[in-house]
Formats: C-alpha cells, sequence, structure tokens
C-alpha cells in the first residue's frame, strides 16, 4: 500500500492523477478465517483494523451485504464530543475522542477530524442543573467542558437568537471545545483502506444468512457466496443486529427505530461550532462543503423502512428556524433515515454471549458516530482476548439482568 | 406519516395524535417476587424487534386517551389491523404462531 503524503499527490500529479492505486483489494473469500466480522460500516472496520494493528489478527473478513459505509457510517450528523455523564460511559467516549486526535496520521488518510467546539443549550433552569451537573461530572473525569451564559454563547455562536425575545430562550450552554465534527465517509474509507493494507479481507455484497454453529460454539457463518468458517463472529450491524441474534435463537435488549437527519442546499461559511438542544431537540452544524447539517429525532415506533416520519422531522425543522431565524429561507437538499439500534439505557452493548466465539458490538442508538474508533479499539481487544476490555466492561449484555445499567438518557437523548 | 383507525373512536387519524407504547401482548408476571433476576430483565427490557408483522400498542393521547393495539409491518409500514385491548390480531406472522 503506497503512502499518501504530499510528495505522492505531487508524483501522481505529473501522471495526471490516472495511476492511482485502488484504495482496497476486492478479494474472493478465503474458506477459513480466525475472525469474521459482520458489517462493514465504521465500527465493523475499526474493529478489523485494530484486530490487525494491535493484536496481529490479520486473518480477517469484514463482511458487507451493501457496501462499505454505507449504512448509518453515510447516514449520521458526524458529531464528536465526549461529555457523558456517568463514568463508565464517559470513559468509552473519551477513549475514542482521544484515538479521534491522532486518527487521520494513524491511518494516514485524512478523516476531516475538526474540534470546533460542541455548545450544549439549556433554555430553562432545570436544563441549565443538568448541565452544571454534567460539565462537573465530565471535569471530575478528566473531560473538558465549561459552563456558558448566554452572552458567551452569543459570542461563540452569533448566528444563534439568544435575545430576550427568542420563542426558545437560551440561558446558557455546556461547551466541550474538543468536541467538534469528522468526515464520516473518510472515517468508514480511512479505516478500510487501513485494515486492508494490513490484511483484512473487504468482502462487500456478501450477506450473512445464517451462523453455523458445532458442539454448541460458532464455526462460522452462512452467506449468499457461500460458508465462511471461523472460530470467532463478531457482529457489529446496528439496526439489524435483532436480526442476527435471532439466527442463534438469542434476543438482544434492542428496538430498531428510524432517525433522520437533513442536510440544506450549500451556503456560505456562517456557523462554525456545532449547537444543540436537547429541550427543543434540534441541533446544527456546517459542513466544509457549506450546506446546514440538521439531526432529528427518532420516530417513537419502531421500524426497519430506512425513512422517517414526516411529523419528527417538521419539529425539529420549526425548532431550527426559531434558533436560528437567519437561516428560515435556506432550502433543504436532502433528507433522509438509518435504523438505528435503541437500547433501555442509551447505552450500547459491547459484549460477549453466552455462545462461545459470538460477539455483539451493537446498541449504540442514536449516537454511534462519535464513538466509531473507541467502540472498534475495545471491541478488537474483547474479541481478541475473549475478555473484554477494561473499558468494555460494563457495557455487557449483562447488565440487563444484574440491573447495572448505565442511563444516558440525558446525554445521549438528541446528540448524535 | 401513519394514519391510524382508533377502534373506540372509529375514526382514521394522523400519528400525531398517538403514542407509540410499544410492544403489544407482554404479560405482567403474576407472581413478582418469585421471578429470578433472568425474567425480571426479560420482562422488563428484551422486546421481540421483528421485522416485518409486529403487534404493537398505542395510546390515543389526543383523543380518547384509551389504549389499543396495532398489527403493523415494521418495513413496509403498512397497517393490517387495529383492535381493542382483550381482543386477538387476525393478522399473525407464521412463524410466530408456530
Amino acid at each position: 500500500m503506497s503512502r499518501y503524503s504530499v510528495f505522492s499527490l505531487f508524483r501522481h500529479a505529473l501522471s495526471h492523477h490516472e495511476n492511482w492505486q485502488k484504495v482496497w483489494r476486492n478479494p474472493t473469500p478465503k474458506d477459513v478465517y480466525d475472525v469474521v466480522i459482520v458489517g462493514g460500516g465504521g465500527h465493523g472496520l475499526a474493529t478489523a483494523y485494530y484486530l490487525a494493528k494491535e493484536h496481529g489478527i490479520t486473518n480477517v473478513a469484514v463482511v458487507e451485504k451493501g457496501y462499505l459505509g454505507g449504512g448509518n457510517t453515510a447516514r449520521n450528523t458526524t458529531i464528536l464530543r465526549s461529555n457523558y455523564l456517568w463514568d463508565e460511559a464517559a470513559h468509552l467516549f473519551e477513549h475514542s475522542m482521544k484515538l479521534w486526535e491522532g486518527l487521520s496520521q494513524d491511518l494516514n488518510y485524512n478523516v476531516m477530524y475538526s474540534p470546533r467546539g460542541v455548545l450544549n443549550l439549556g433554555h430553562n433552569l432545570q436544563d441549565m442543573r443538568d448541565i452544571e451537573r454534567r460539565v462537573n461530572a465530565n471535569r471530575l473525569n478528566g473531560i473538558d467542558g465549561e459552563v456558558l451564559n448566554a452572552k458567551q454563547v452569543q459570542e461563540i455562536c452569533p448566528l444563534l437568537d439568544c435575545s430576550e425575545r427568542a420563542r426558545y430562550p437560551v440561558l446558557g450552554a455546556s461547551w466541550q471545545a474538543r468536541g467538534g465534527v469528522a468526515r464520516h465517509d473518510a472515517v468508514a474509507w480511512g479505516f478500510a483502506r487501513a485494515a486492508d493494507s494490513l490484511g483484512v479481507d473487504l468482502l462487500q455484497q456478501t450477506e450473512v444468512v445464517g451462523i453455523r454453529r458445532h458442539e454448541g460454539a460458532v464455526c462460522g457463518v452462512e452467506t449468499n457466496r457461500g460458508f465462511i468458517a471461523a472460530k470467532k463472529v463478531a457482529c457489529v450491524t446496528a439496526g439489524s443486529s435483532s436480526l442476527l441474534a435471532k439466527m442463534v435463537g438469542m434476543e438482544l435488549p434492542i428496538e430498531s427505530h428510524p432517525l433522520q437527519a437533513c442536510v440544506s442546499e450549500p451556503i456560505k461559511p456562517i456557523l462554525d461550532t456545532v449547537v444543540m438542544s436537547n429541550a427543543v431537540h434540534g441541533y446544527m452544524s456546517q459542513s466544509d462543503k457549506g450546506d446546514l447539517v440538521i439531526g432529528a429525532g427518532i420516530d417513537s415506533y419502531t421500524g426497519y423502512g430506512q425513512r422517517g416520519s414526516f411529523p419528527v422531522i417538521e419539529h425539529t425543522l420549526a425548532a431550527i428556524c426559531e434558533m436560528f431565524p437567519d437561516v428560515r429561507r435556506v432550502r433543504m437538499n436532502r433528507a433522509w433515515g438509518g435504523i438505528v439500534d435503541t437500547t433501555p439505557d442509551a447505552s450500547p452493548i459491547i459484549s460477549k454471549t453466552h455462545i462461545p466465539g459470538l460477539y455483539f458490538n451493537c446498541g449504540w442508538g442514536t449516537g454511534g458516530f462519535k464513538a466509531t474508533p473507541g467502540s472498534g479499539n475495545v471491541f478488537a481487544h474483547t474479541v481478541a482476548k475473549d475478555e473484554p476490555h477494561p473499558l468494555a466492561k460494563p457495557f455487557s449484555i449483562d447488565r440487563f439482568h444484574s440491573g447495572h445499567l448505565i442511563d444516558e438518557h440525558g446525554a445521549a437523548g438528541v446528540a448524535h | 406519516m401513519l394514519h391510524l383507525f382508533c377502534p373506540y373512536c372509529q375514526e382514521l387519524r394522523e400519528e400525531n395524535e398517538f403514542h407509540y407504547r410499544g410492544q403489544a401482548h407482554i404479560v405482567r408476571p403474576k407472581d413478582p417476587e418469585s421471578l429470578s433476576d433472568k425474567e425480571w430483565g426479560d420482562y422488563l427490557f428484551f422486546r421481540n424487534n421483528s421485522k416485518g408483522i409486529h403487534h404493537e400498542m398505542w395510546y390515543h393521547v389526543s383523543g380518547c386517551r384509551r389504549f389499543f393495539n396495532v398489527t403493523r409491518n415494521t418495513v413496509t409500514y403498512e397497517i393490517y389491523e387495529t383492535y381493542k385491548i382483550g381482543e386477538t390480531p387476525a393478522v399473525t406472522d407464521k412463524e410466530e404462531t408456530e
């Protein structure tokens, strides 16, 4: 794999950029792998990369029914932050945050990580109490955070209506300066390219239709391209996790809901930070291309339809128009839905199962993108060592029977 | 936008009038004291999450404020039927009943 650098760019310019190497191979499946990862989204590809890089397990296949990074990795709103309330979640997301900081260099691929800061607005006194509590908890966990008043918020974000006549008055906000955005496709492609160069086989258009077991333990997966043997099968399939679990008669505490987002036509730079409001359920950032990226909520009902309900997106856009009156007449270019795997406590499941050799990494719900490197990193450890990474331990599936839930509805509720 | 027929009001109304209340036909434990942690966890947190036919409970919050059940396809969002609490659904998944 040739490295990307300013010199390679220059060299290829001389040949009119016609001789670039393909970014990854398109291999035919081998009969046997050490690990098969089901799901070629960001989390699955990150898992493959860290398995190869940190644990020396390179005989790995990533099996993807569509194309790489074509599911929720392509549909999210690319926001990064680690300001979660509880210790377990804060440590996990902060682990991910630290990986983001060096990810472009690590992968030799520009993931366009942009720490432009994240504001979480407070619109009433209880919001502000919750914000103070969360920021204090963050700081105790070594995560940056500040409580801002309305004037400070207005200085950071002039576009936001912080006046007293606002429909949703802004009393203040929490501010995580290290938060920001990254380019979602580049994250999938970067992990894919780096994993591929370490020997991982990326098998696209390969759908898992069954999980085969031998004497109780997993021995491989049935796919539309035939049987692929593996001692370990790691499932990272977000909204489709329940369907995989059903293949082995397992149930997961997951419900799949459509989650919507939309982008506007590209406009000149007007917003250089991420603004989110839990109370009115809207958040917005501006991509480098100029589109305003707006995230809505999940449909209340379960669904696999990859499209959301109109009242949900209408509700969010109504809130956005009140918060940012200047953008009222901007037109939306696209709106779409993805299927997110929500858990009862809004925290993910990174876990072994009662079936030897079967692992699940799912339940990221509405906020998985920010965790992509961290999730892959701790899940690779869990799969490689057959025991949970210390940061992943609290996120075992057992917690739904032991009662040790990690209730992150406050921090995970809106901000995806 | 879903349109639900409330079996009590006998009217077809838009989804904004209703709240979704999760999977239907979950039986409350008769003897909660004797449940194991496993059984409690299963009762509280584990749901079908089926892809296809799904029986679910809805609440007509802006109407008659009563609960009723809906059989809906979770892929096409087609609504097959709505029926009152206590009634049995006419449309069921073959695998589910086997």
